[in-house]
């Protein structure tokens, strides 16, 4: 029998919403009825929140694409080939690591990574990229166009496209080609074409925008490889399938290697979808507590991307969500030192994660997340993305609160090497 | 009969102009309304400003960014509308933006407020037929118009989901694409007119890259109405507060093709 965790942060107190028998099979429960992992309704709702709110020109291919999932999912040899690149294209199963100093140093549970920063690409955008572009040659599509934030999506994209030999157009804020320049030279090296936008604040939600305008103009022969846990559905869905691997995986590894699950997960959300990927195959296990961490930028009264602690529900991109906005529904535009968190919404399932109380969600600051991401550096010598740099500084803050007899399993969505430029700039360092 | 019935009601093709709300100011908005009337424009549609016009080309978004730069609220485009319905109590006004703001404060409150502006009807961009829950049944019941968008990509299987509880008239959208992009092939719009008119039993409006007086005029040989926007929004960012003169004058040529485009075949 696990102990319940002693935890002081009044976030993770709360009920924890719908009781049910524990379970600890290998394989994850499939949905029962009153199980956390049966959404979306076949509209596309998760709860009140999800949806297909986008122009008529793109719905006949929104409920295509939706028919085309449904078929992909039923059949053996589409889930044989998303394995067999997984394994060998990407180099999954990613490793699960108890990490012994960081642990020590913070006095409390016991913390253990996932590691999708191992995955081909460096992140764990690469798992969804792999699944989409499968769809997209299913449906007889001939052009790939993503948007980008941190630039980890771009590349995953470009990479997919350089490996299936599609054209490939990625779009991506002015502000963020700015300071993800590698990222920007590695999708060029891939063959991807980068287009800069320029409308807003030039970062993540206006790439968003300049995707749509460009696939509803070319709705023919183009897919759109959506990044995130967000979007029109089936997209929230699909991605949430696709990076359900990093749970899967990371469940039967932890029941192997200590033979019970983890007490607590974290993970850091942009979108949601390293976040939902993990979550998603625990969701019916009672006894793990879940832990989201937005980012609060300079803080929650000042800038920041945390569209839980700092939004409302209202439509965005495809579906009805927590967004960053005015009192008249304009968006505003998010803050993040991380380019990969800085949006200012949500992907709806979080949103309903929420709201039945299933999953807390908490939000670190720019300086917090730099700490983490240096004290990771320190003391496991990991170099992470300043996104997981946020779930490192709340297992921070949450790990010391737990008893040295519990574990934490936090996701280590992405590799620093994009950063180290700009973490060098906030540090004062010149390279 | 209602404004915007009469207004496809006259005996010829009707001309439907679109400006952005607040372009360049809340205050210059008046002069350009009443510009187009004067030109002879039959149905308004005002836009709604949205920070994310992801239907839009960059001729309306810059004016949706103007209107926002120059601080228009949904208050400011509720108020430009209710002063002129009491201008012109004869001219159908339409508001046409973007999900968000129009539900902000809830579906109910949204449509109890374009009552009380007399705006006869609501095009919203982002709310196909599928998430109608979200704004149709508080415009229906309030009686105002959801006037819905048709495409290229709305198949016959489509039309009739698109149809039912639209009413005003239908906006076919000719190209797959964004507003002010290149203009459909005048054989394409026939066609989808064509098809549509023969299940459709409100009045049909083409719109997006209608741009001069001949394009207008061909589609109103084929349709009930023609929309040009961004050929109009251009004025406006050129000329700014200055821009009625300009606006008028191209409504006028506009509407002369549009509203003889019949007798010319006759
Ligand atoms: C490494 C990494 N982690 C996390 C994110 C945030 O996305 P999501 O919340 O969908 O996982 C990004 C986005 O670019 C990323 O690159």
């Amino acid at each position: 029998m696990v102990k319940r965790a002693r935890a002081r942060d009044a976030n993770l107190d709360k009920p924890r919403g719908l009781c049910q028998s524990r379970r600890m099979s290998a394989e994850p429960t499939g949905a029962t009825p009153n199980s956390f992992r049966s959404q979306p309704d076949d509209r596309g709702h998760f709860g009140q929140f999800g949806g297909r709110y986008v122009a008529e020109t793109l719905m006949p291919l929104i409920l295509d694409l939706e028919q085309e999932y449904r078929r992909a999912k039923a059949d053996p040899a589409f889930q044989a080939e998303f394995d067999d690149l997984l394994e060998h294209y990407v180099g999954r199963p990613s490793p699960l690591y108890f990490a012994p100093r960081l642990t020590e140093e913070l006095g409390g549970a016991q913390v253990w990574f996932k590691r999708d920063e191992l995955n081909h690409t460096g992140a764990h955008k690469i798992n969804n990229c792999i699944g989409q572009i499968l769809l997209a040659m299913r449906m007889g599509k001939t052009r790939i166009i993503a948007e980008t934030g941190a630039g980890q999506h771009g590349v995953a994209t470009a990479t997919v496209c350089a490996r299936f030999g599609l054209p490939c157009v990625i779009f991506m804020g002015a502000t963020d080609v700015e300071r993800q320049k590698p990222n920007v030279f590695r999708m060029k090296l891939l063959g991807a074409e980068v287009v800069p936008v320029t409308a807003g604040a030039g970062t993540l939600k206006d790439a968003m925008n300049e995707a749509l305008r460009d696939w509803v103009a070319n709705v023919n022969n183009t897919f759109y490889i959506i990044g995130t846990a967000a979007g029109p559905h089936p997209y929230p869905e699909l991605v949430r399938d696709f990076q359900s691997v990093i749970g899967k995986e990371a469940r039967a590894q932890m029941l192997s290697r200590i033979g019970r699950l983890p007490d607590l997960l974290v993970a850091a959300i942009g979108g949601g979808s390293n976040a939902i990927g993990l979550f998603h195959p625990f969701l019916d296990d009672t006894s793990v507590r879940m832990l989201g961490v937005e980012a609060a930028g300079h803080g929650l009264d000042k800038e920041h991307a945390a569209s839980l602690a700092g939004g409302r529900p209202g439509i965005l991109h495809g579906n009805k969500t927590y967004l960053l906005q005015d009192e008249d529904g304009q968006i505003t535009e998010g803050h993040s030192i991380s380019a990969g968190l800085d949006y200012p919404g949500i992907g709806p399932e979080h949103a309903w994660l929420k709201e039945i109380g299933r999953v807390d969600y908490t939000s670190v600051t720019d300086t917090e997340a730099l700490d983490g991401f240096q004290l990771l550096c320190r003391t496991e010598g990991i170099i992470p993305a300043l996104e997981p740099a946020h779930a490192i500084a709340a297992v921070k803050k949450v790990a010391p609160t737990m008893g040295k007899d519990q574990i934490i399993l936090a996701n280590l969505c992405g590799r620093g090497d994009k950063d180290i430029f700009s973490v060098a700039e906030h540090l004062g360092v010149s390279l | 009969m209602t404004r915007l019935a009469s207004a496809f009601a006259k005996g010829r093709p009707a001309l439907v102009t679109f400006v952005t709300g607040g372009d360049p100011t809340p205050d210059a908005t008046a002069s350009i309304l009443d510009a187009l009337v004067e030109g002879g424009a039959d149905v308004i549609e005002l836009g709604m400003p949205f920070t994310d016009p992801m239907a839009d080309g960059p001729a309306i978004q810059l004016a949706n960014l103007r209107s926002l730069g120059a601080g228009t609220k949904t208050a400011d485009i509720l108020r430009i509308a209710a002063a002129f319905r009491a201008r012109h109590p004869e001219v159908p006004l339409v508001l046409m933006g973007y999900a968000n703001p129009m539900t902000v404060r809830g579906a109910d409150w949204f449509a109890a407020e374009c009552v009380n502006a007399g705006i006869d009807g609501v095009i919203c961009v982002d709310i196909p037929p599928e998430e109608d829950p979200e704004l149709g049944p508080a415009l229906r019941n309030a009686g105002v118009s959801l006037i819905r968008l048709a495409t290229p990509t709305t198949d016959a299987a489509r039309l009739p989901a698109v149809l039912e509880g639209s009413s005003g008239f239908l906006y076919y959208v000719s190209v797959a694409g964004i507003t002010g992009m290149q203009q459909a092939v005048q054989a394409s719009i026939d066609e989808a007119v064509a098809r549509i008119k023969a299940s459709a039993t409100i009045p049909v409006a083409v719109g997006f890259g209608v741009r001069t007086p001949e394009q207008a005029a061909a589609i109103a040989r084929v349709a009930d109405g023609v929309v040009v926007g961004s050929a109009l929004v251009d004025l406006v960012a050129k000329h700014g507060a200055d821009a009625a003169g300009p606006v008028k004058e191209l409504t006028a040529a506009l509407a002369a093709a549009v509203h003889s485009a019949r007798k010319e075949i006759a």
